[in-house]
């Protein structure tokens, strides 16, 4: 399928991609490198198309007064008070301030974790393999499925799986701890480490499996105990694993919509997808639901600037 | 003799803290199948009533209730199957373009890629949403659904097809073909044999992603194009005994993701890492 949208013209492309060319030579093989750019064109189409031009939407709509309500006045301009509304509603800034601290602690959490749990299983023992596959297990549950269970088999006050141990083990008056309504955001967070940790650990353990285990022999041998090999040797050569472990598992926490419907449905634990959610699909305003999708773009293009430093590192590494 | 007994001390502990931790992580899936198979009343007690018996009715009542799982399953399985292979489409040609015969500024064209990933799916939902329902009137339809996960699934797709077709010797390729070996018998005994575990892995992270979306099946569906996640919502109605039928529509619906997932851990590993591992 490759080669029948590029026919390979072979000497018209230097090998070494980075390679600085004199201008002329874009010029002359300007034909050339649209045949080579063929490619890559449906897909850059398809995903601006489908993914940008949305955002493009949502900043005009962002400084448009526009609800949906059946008595709301007509759509009109509104300037920056959508804006206004979000910065100033405490309700939002909550919202803002327990997406950061969710994913700081679910990110944090989960990568230590991780990283201890991908140490252990480094290490032949018997059944390692089905350790490994018990660990992998949680990421595999459908996120909602999985968030709907936590909320209502595990955490319940009453009838969930924790009360009823609780109360197995003595603790008095288990049957009304109720975790969801007075920690929800903790309670979204276990769930969110439960299922987030095995992700970040496959990645971690395959990073230590691509470890030399002549350099760690080698350092043995030269009297270096186990916490300055893992200093030293370990830790260096999975620090770019745990970066991407890190940048991928934000990008995907920061988006947690899941966790927050199934198990509390917002309740004292709102993050900003939910926020966004609420705003335009129960309350139906429309433009204020925007100026939160544009405050998130903005924070997430910050988020992303300095993500994207981490990943850039794997491919220079490869080039 | 010191670090002898350290090392003995290693082979006890590491084994008994490995298993510790793995049964605390698989606890709440045995905990959700066991519930699936207690009766209702047997399911939401105070304390879990354990030795209950086990019956699969609560599976049965799925497919057979008035508002019964299979046509959700049914636009599940269509919606992440042909919105992964539209990915592999537009994949692997872009990433042939990026890896085999790069072009100028490679790495820009990856990073913008990489860059509609990090932009949260939520911030694009409403244009998408009046779009749907308003300017093409399509509301609850799967064809809306498959480009979404589409474009969803093609920024993490290009990054792992390119990181796999890097590999493709281009000096043997260039050999080849001035050898006069057609097109066809390059990519067949070339590139397919080094693609071709990208594909699979390609594929296996896509599909579980698009099975997985839930938050635009629900807003953008409503009957007819409803998911197996947004199913699982509808389960929870509390004025009955509902946690059995619950934890039977949660672990259904995981059951596809648990075996491809099991079945391929290698290859979930790479498209996890974006193919950084492989």
């Amino acid at each position: 399928m490759a080669a029948v949208t590029a026919p390979p013209p072979a000497a018209a492309e230097p090998t070494e991609p980075t390679a600085a060319r004199p201008p002329t030579a874009y010029k002359k093989w300007g034909r050339e490198s649209w045949k080579l750019r063929a490619p890559l064109l449906p897909a850059l189409i398809f995903l601006i198309v489908v993914t940008q031009l949305p955002f493009v939407a949502t900043l005009v709509m962002s400084f448009m007064s526009w609800s949906a309500q059946p008595d709301a006045p007509e759509r009109s301009f509104a300037g920056f008070d959508n804006f206004k509304t979000v910065f100033t509603t405490p309700a939002y800034r909550t919202a803002v301030l327990n997406t950061i601290e969710m994913t700081v602690v679910v990110v944090g959490v989960s990568a230590l974790l991780a990283l201890g749990i991908a140490l252990l299983l480094n290490h032949a023992f018997i059944g390692r393999g089905l350790v490994r596959t018990m660990m992998i297990a949680p990421f595999l549950i459908v996120p909602i499925a999985a968030a709907v269970f936590w909320g209502n088999g595990i955490l319940m006050t009453g009838f969930g799986l924790v009360d009823g141990v609780l109360g197995q083990l003595g603790v008095p008056d288990a049957q009304n701890i109720a975790f969801l309504t007075d920690h929800p955001k903790l309670a979204i967070e276990i769930e969110l480490i439960w299922q987030w940790t095995p992700f970040m650990m496959l990645i971690l353990l395959a990073g230590l499996q691509s470890q030399d285990p002549e350099v760690l022999e080698a350092a043995s041998i030269d009297g270096c105990n186990g916490w300055q090999t893992f200093v030293h040797m370990t830790l260096p050569h999975v620090r770019r694993y745990l970066e991407l472990s890190i940048v991928l598992g934000t990008i995907f926490i920061v988006q947690n919509f899941d966790s927050v419907l199934g198990m509390t449905g917002g309740l004292n634990s709102t993050n900003v997808p939910f926020a966004v959610y609420e705003t335009f699909y129960s309350a139906k305003d429309y433009g204020v639901a925007s100026a939160l999708g544009v405050v998130v773009v903005i924070g997430s293009l910050i988020v992303a600037t300095f993500a994207l430093r981490v990943v850039s590192s794997l491919l220079e590494e490869e080039s | 003799m010191r670090t002898w007994n350290r090392r003995r001390v290693a082979k006890i502990v590491i084994p008994l803290a490995a298993w510790l931790i793995g049964i605390i992580f698989v606890i709440p899936i045995l905990y959700m199948v066991l519930t699936s198979l207690h009766a209702p009343q047997d399911a939401q007690t105070y304390p879990p009533s354990w030795g209950a018996p086990l019956t699969l009715d609560n599976y049965a009542g799925l497919f057979s209730s008035a508002n019964p799982i299979t046509p959700a399953l049914i636009n599940s399985v269509i919606t992440s199957m042909i919105s992964t292979l539209l990915v592999l489409a537009l994949a692997i040609p872009a990433a042939y373009a990026l890896a085999i015969k790069p072009v100028r500024r490679w790495s820009d064209t990856m990073f913008f890629f990489l860059s509609t990933k990090m932009l949260p799916m939520v911030a694009g939902i409403l244009p998408l949403y009046l779009f749907t329902t308003k300017v093409i009137n399509m509301p609850d339809n799967v064809i809306i659904l498959i480009l979404i996960y589409t474009a969803m699934n093609l920024p993490i797709a290009v990054w792992m097809m390119r990181s796999f077709l890097v590999e493709v010797p281009t000096a043997i390729i260039e050999a080849a073909s001035i050898d006069g070996a057609s097109t066809f018998r390059i990519l067949t005994r070339i590139v397919a044999p080094i693609a071709m575990p990208g594909v699979a892995a390609t594929s296996l992270i896509c599909f579980i992603f698009a099975w997985n979306e839930q938050l635009y099946a629900k807003v953008l569906t409503s009957v007819a194009a409803q998911t197996g996640p947004v199913y699982v919502n509808t389960l929870i109605q509390t004025e009955h005994a509902y946690l059995a039928e619950l934890a039977a529509g949660a672990t259904l619906i995981s059951l596809p993701v648990l075996i491809a997932g099991f079945a391929a851990q290698d290859k979930l590993v790479q498209g996890l890492s974006l193919g950084a591992v492989k």
